[in-house]
């Protein structure tokens, strides 16, 4: 509450400065003023640019030190150079961890802006009760995994779950073992991972279908064009910026899934589902070898980098062009 | 017909965990052995919810998770309340004050958005201690800020890029300072990202788990630690109904907020947030 | 305070004993992942004792997966330069800790009380650094442990199995009886455990203790390796499909209530079958896992001690690590836990016919050798060489390519590449 303090303090500040140069005051006492109000914006941000260098950038490049050194049980500082590196492209584990983020992730990215948009499209066509199928889309990205994990194992376990419902309900012959199925266990936290995001995604399109400008649409109409043509050539175009957030935001969620597969798989069955995340978290906490943690954490980050560094060139030669 | 059918199938998919979690938690045991996963219950009972909030085992202490709930309060409003507050003022300023290496800065942030947070556990750890706040709900607080700060950032930022520049220049022709303008023109039309921000803050927040195992302090735990104890104890017969009424106490003040604010968020993400 | 200074230490903790004589109230917070019901029940005990002394208990626990997060906690906390007064840390880790300069030495309370003499060396080995007690022992849990359903054999017309080759017999018939012949739970840790039990039974302590405890790569490279890692695989045959991701309590039950016949696990799982109101010898079997009648893989539970500040909480940490290696609690615990004491010389009376089988044979197999650490649970190795092993080990049990000649090369430079 120290923000507001000082706040307060600033506004009444530039209150009397608004006196100050209504009555034609002094030169010297207005630059003074000037001065304050072009260092105000960047002392204003300077704690977020304090934090960030710190918490952010610096702990990025302690990581990185630590990636080149033999840190075991705790960091330590006996450098050895790419070594840890070598042994991360050496270990069958971790191969299998960045296939499945390329899998999981792209399924997870693909299928929710699909799902996102034509739930969207759906909702936009003045549906009765929208409010209340609105909720229940959203709702998952209100609960964690460490909630929801028991009661979607639960759902997905072959001897538990869905499998033995439709059993129960007489489809003797239905089968549904993907989560104890090493080739497809990884699929399953597809499923639990859109179900979790995807009605997030529907209200970033639904947002912006609500954002396009009726009258474009009506004239299209006038000119004959069909529904679905007028969707394809004319509104998702305009959806462009959406379809930008929702990336981010989906590739955000994917990278950073480890409650999910914590809850459901455990990595499971043998080490089928493991992702970056979770080797990374275990290599360093379970099993003492924080240098080798490290190096996954910095090939992770590479790979973000090299996703978002395109969005962000695209996004700042938009804005120039503006 | 075709479009409500859809529809209703895709609720039920959305609904389908929501209804197991419910449905298990009024069952008895003998219930939840006879039935499958989404058998009505022979009796409602709340019994599991009793116990869960006032008497399961989480560890040693035997108190349920009412406290735990009461800790996550008190973990989340002020560090829900100081992110948003800190992201409108950053966003404020990287779209109406700009300055050289402000678009810049802005793309460092958007990357620490991305940063796993399993990496900076440790150095976290060391930086809480030499603050002294190490295993203090304050440290928390203070952990969920930093974490926090990229997103609220970014959202404010996005929406402020579509407030138009013209209402703040004409202002500082008129000699509005940096607070006026924030505070006489800026905050009023702030209202739909700040709801959009604090939903997206509170869920984030009251649903992590990782910062708060790591960083709490033992008698300061937020619910989702209680909750993970509480799941996790399993010698005999596992209470499957105790499991999750447990599971839904932690979650109903994030759906509370969902369904009651539900409507201004996609209000506030038409509002502006999701532009660029 | 590191173990230079301990000397000194001894001498304050020994002075401050005979000063105290009225207890002064400490606090000790202890960070555990004992969170299932007769862990907790346990605990509680020991939590009773300590404030019946005037001190005070502040739980810490934080459960799940074998202690991985706990141990993130402990990490974090050690590095914040906070950590609790003790933690629930075992095997070599304890060294690892000890090494790092965050564990206090308990010698005044061990001298005292005699732990030398009441500890067998295998135990006092695991908890001393330096010739330092810096841990203390709770229990000794006997890992090669075959639980069976002698109803469901009964009923398939086969035998409690004592070899390998009697077990894959038996399992045909019980499988054609329509049971499930092994109960068992697909996660990494269940699948070392099944492993390191085929490994004893058909390489012999030796070959175990070469390959798990000195990570000989002649030994890992064998010819023997491979026959056993075949072995192991086709034990696959005989687990049901949805054992995937299963905890270790949800396949004991499937034993007590006669849907499995067998489970290969720790005396752990005792618990479970007292829980359900089950008499050994009668409703559940224990023998020795196939082949391994002449073994003893050990599993100790441990609190290590670390290093504080404020004199009383020093005092209560001095005090807790006393009440632990006290008869009472030892008793009460292992009662609760499947376990037997880790000290010696204890009444045996109200222990069961399993518990006395794993105390006969735990002093039998300390003279023969027969007694190995368990790799499945962190005493023969750390916990890097330990991983890689279960990354292998649970990957080839899971996977319907890899042949057993490959698993063995992948085993070999896993370990190497872990060491």
């Amino acid at each position: 509450m120290k923000t507001n303090a000082t706040s307060d303090a600033a506004g009444t500040l530039s209150t009397r400065g608004l006196l100050a140069d209504s009555s034609a005051q002094g030169a010297g006492s207005s630059n003074l003023l000037d001065l304050m109000q072009r260092w105000l914006p960047k002392l204003v941000l300077a704690p977020t640019v304090v934090m960030t260098l710190l918490f952010i950038y610096g702990y990025v490049i302690w990581t990185g030190v630590l990636s080149l050194t033999k840190s075991r049980f705790l960091p330590n500082y006996n450098f050895v150079g790419f070594a840890q590196y070598e042994k991360l492209l050496d270990n069958d584990r971790w191969s299998v961890a960045s296939l499945n983020i390329v899998i999981f992730g792209g399924l997870f990215i693909l299928i929710c802006l699909f799902i996102g948009v034509v739930m969207a499209i759906l909702l936009d066509q003045k549906i009765r009760a929208e409010g209340s199928i609105r909720t229940v889309f959203l709702y998952p990205m209100a609960l964690s995994f460490i909630v929801t994990g028991t009661a979607w194992k639960w759902i997905l376990n072959p001897g538990l779950g869905l499998e033995k419902l439709l059993h129960d309900f007489g489809y003797e012959s239905f089968q549904f073992d993907w989560l104890v199925n090493p080739d497809m266990a990884i699929y399953t936290l597809v499923i639990a991972a859109v179900w979790q995001s995807s009605g997030f995604v529907m209200a970033l399109f639904l947002a912006g279908l609500r954002g396009v400008d009726g009258s474009i649409v009506k004239a299209a109409q006038l000119d004959g064009a069909s529904m679905p043509m007028i969707y394809r050539r004319i509104i998702l175009p305009h959806l462009r910026p959406v379809f930008f957030s929702a990336f981010i935001i989906l590739s955000h969620i994917a990278i950073k899934s480890f409650d999910l597969v914590m809850a459901l798989t455990g990595g499971g069955p043998g080490y089928a589902t493991d992702l970056p995340a979770t080797f990374m978290y275990v290599t360093t906490f379970s099993r003492g070898q924080i240098g080798l943690g490290s190096a996954s954490a910095m090939m992770m980050l590479g790979v973000v980098l090299a996703i978002l560094i395109p969005y962000l060139y695209s996004e700042l030669r938009g804005k120039n062009n503006a | 017909m075709a479009l409500y059918a859809v529809l209703l199938l895709a609720v039920l998919f959305y609904l389908l965990p929501l209804v197991v979690m419910l449905l298990t938690s009024l069952k008895s045991m003998a219930d939840i052995r006879a039935g499958n996963l989404i058998s009505w219950p022979e009796e409602f009972l709340l019994d599991a919810w009793v116990k869960a909030w006032s008497s399961a085992c989480t560890g040693v202490s035997c108190e349920g998770v009412g406290a735990f709930f009461w800790n996550s309060f008190q973990i989340t409003i002020p560090a829900v309340l100081i992110s948003t507050f800190l992201g409108a003022l950053n966003g404020y300023v990287l779209t109406k004050w700009k300055f050289r290496g402000s678009d810049i800065f802005f793309g460092l942030m958007l990357f620490g958005c991305f940063i796993p947070f399993q990496v900076v556990i440790l150095p976290m750890a060391q930086t809480l201690g030499w603050l002294g706040l190490a295993n203090t709900t304050t440290g928390l607080v203070f952990v969920h800020i930093v974490y926090g700060m990229a997103f609220t950032t970014l959202f404010f930022r996005n929406f402020y890029v579509s407030v138009p520049s013209e209402l703040v220049s004409a202002a500082k022709i008129d000699g509005a300072g940096f607070f006026t303008i924030f505070w006489r023109i800026i905050l009023p039309l702030s209202t739909p990202i700040f709801v959009v921000c604090i939903i997206w803050q509170f869920t984030q927040v009251w649903n992590d788990f990782l910062f708060g195992v790591v960083f709490s302090g033992g008698d300061t735990q937020p619910i989702t630690v209680a909750l993970n104890n509480l799941v996790n104890s399993s010698t005999g017969v596992k209470e499957y109904n105790v499991d999750m009424a447990a599971a839904m106490i932690a979650a109903l003040p994030t759906l509370v907020v969902y369904v009651l604010a539900g409507k201004y968020f996609v209000r506030g993400l038409t509002a502006g947030a999701v532009k660029g | 305070m590191s173990l230079k200074s301990a000397k000194k230490a001894v001498l304050a903790t020994a002075l401050s004993g005979l000063v105290s004589i009225a207890a002064q109230a400490g606090n000790v917070e202890v960070l555990h992942y004992w969170t299932s019901g007769g862990e907790a029940k346990s605990a509680a005990v020991l939590k009773q004792l300590l404030e019946a002394e005037g001190h005070q208990w502040k739980d810490f626990a934080v459960a799940g997966g074998g202690g991985e997060s706990a141990m993130t906690v402990l990490k974090s906390r050690a590095v914040s330069g906070n950590p609790p007064s003790a933690a629930q840390i075992k095997g070599l880790d304890i060294q690892e800790w000890a090494e790092l300069g965050f564990l206090t030495p308990l010698d005044a309370v061990a001298d005292k009380a005699g732990w030398d003499n009441l500890l067998p060396t295998v135990v006092s080995n695991v908890m001393k650094y330096d010739g330092h007690y810096v841990a203390v022992p709770v229990n000794v849990h006997r890992v090669n442990w075959l639980w069976a359903n002698p109803e469901v054999f009964k009923k398939s017309g086969a035998e409690v199995p004592t070899t390998w080759e009697e077990f894959f017999t038996a399992a045909d018939k019980i499988k054609a009886a329509g049971f499930i012949p092994l109960a068992h739970g697909g996660q990494a840790w269940q699948d070392a455990t099944l492993f390191e039990a085929v490994a004893l039974g058909m390489g012999g302590a030796d070959f175990y203790r070469k390959a798990f405890v000195e990570h000989d790569q002649s030994v890992l490279t064998s010819a023997k390796m491979t026959e056993i890692l075949a072995t192991f695989k086709r034990l696959n045959q005989y687990i049901d499909a949805d054992a995937a991701g299963r905890d270790w309590n949800i396949a004991t039950s499937m034993v007590i209530n006669g849907k499995a016949a067998m489970q290969v696990m720790g005396d752990w799982a005792k618990g479970e079958f007292t829980a359900a109101g089950k008499q050994p010898g009668k409703d559940y079997l224990c023998v020795a896992a196939p082949d391994t009648q002449n073994g003893f893989t050990f599993n100790i539970d441990s609190f290590a001690m670390f290093d504080l500040k404020d004199a009383d909480d020093k005092q209560a940490q001095a005090d807790l690590a006393r009440l632990i290696m006290e008869p009472e609690f030892q008793e009460t615990f292992n009662l609760n836990k499947g376990s037997i004491p880790a000290r010696l010389g204890m009444p045996r009376d109200k222990f069961d016919s399993c518990a006395h089988k794993s105390m006969d044979d735990f002093v039998a197999t300390a003279k023969s050798g027969g007694l190995v650490p368990s790799m499945a649970h962190g005493m023969s190795t750390t916990s890097a060489v330990q991983g890689a092993i279960y990354d292998v080990v649970t990957n080839y049990f899971n996977s319907d390519s890899l042949t057993p000649e490959q698993a063995t090369e992948k085993l070999a430079r896993a370990v190497k590449a872990a060491i």
